[in-house]
């Protein structure tokens, strides 16, 4: 099974991700910004990091890129895509997720060990999790805050498409507390924490990242 | 020659954590008349000419799909000679 991770200049958590996927019994395969050439990669992931130094907007110029047009086409068609931090503000800015993320209601750039609940375990990349199981898993941004309209939210909670919650004292101001998300369909994600760097207890605070890796494979075997 | 300046600033209703720290600033200075300060972005573009109609229709193009994000943002554009 090989899942793409995109590369874009400023990405940080890109060769992570990779060596998550390999982990997890994948085959990580590297795809460049600068191409629309999916490599015929049957999922791809959206690393976080810096993408065009989050000049603009996070994510603002990243969307625009050549890669981001084959994507943009795939995952309308029901083709897997994660974005990590910088990778979920890239997939707010293309509208395959609605919302946006802006700066931290405390302004500074947060690096810890978060404490989530995973309440939707429908989607392909969450189905190895139990519903309203409890992890834990890094949380290193500067602008994670959560934000939409009423309507937005509303729509999000009644149909279950919050997939991740922060618990315990509100890390960076997001609506609802809310971590992650995923389309109607259940085939985008974004998240804010990086599950990639969750992936073994000897660089990381825990397992908890790798069913989000290991969810994917057992989904596309199964197709 | 024209300049096309386009101001961006947040929707009302989305918190602005920027602005609230200059606005917290200002009274630590001795300035006291603010009773809110909202941050935004101005963008000046150049161009050759007057603007066409084409062209504007253009210009707000880019306003709404680069420049600003209509989820969180509005965008003004104005044009100066």
């Amino acid at each position: 099974m090989k899942i793409g991770v995109v590369t874009f200049p400023g990405s940080l958590d890109d060769r992570d991700a990779l060596r998550a996927i390999e982990m997890a019994g994948g085959q990580g395969v590297s795809l460049w910004h600068g191409s629309d050439n999916l490599k015929e990669v049957q999922a791809v992931i959206l690393p976080g990091g810096f993408s065009y130094g989050d000049y603009l907007r996070c994510g603002a110029i990243a969307r625009f890129a050549p890669i981001m047009s084959s994507i943009i086409i795939a995952a309308e068609h029901g083709f897997p895509v994660l974005g990590i931090c910088n990778g979920f503000q890239v997939l707010a800015e293309a509208h395959l997720l609605p919302g946006a993320l802006t700066r931290n209601h405390e302004l500074h750039f947060l690096c810890k060990d978060q404490p989530l609940r995973i309440e939707n375990n429908n989607t392909m990349w969450t189905s190895g999790f139990q519903m309203n199981q409890e992890v834990i898993i890094p949380l290193k941004n500067g602008e994670g805050s959560y934000q939409c309209d009423d309507a937005t939210l509303n729509i999000l909670e009644s149909e279950g498409r919050v997939v991740a919650r922060y618990l315990g004292q509100d890390p960076n101001g997001s609506r609802n507390l809310i971590a992650g998300i995923t389309n109607e369909r259940g085939n985008v994600v974004g998240l804010m924490p990086h599950p990639e760097h969750a992936v073994e207890t000897l660089t990381g605070p825990s397992e908890d990242g790798l069913p989000f890796f290991t969810s994917i494979l057992h989904q596309l075997v199964g197709r | 020659m024209a300049k096309i300046i386009v101001e961006v600033m947040l929707k009302p209703e989305i918190l602005d954590p920027q602005g609230q720290a200059v606005g917290n600033a200002l009274p630590r200075l001795g300035f006291t008349f603010a009773t809110s300060v909202r941050q935004g972005k101005r963008f000046e573009i150049e161009m050759v000419g007057q603007p066409t109609d084409a062209q504007m229709a253009d210009i707000h193009k880019a306003a709404e799909t680069l420049l600003s994000n209509p989820v969180i943002e509005t965008y003004l554009i104005k044009v100066e000679n």
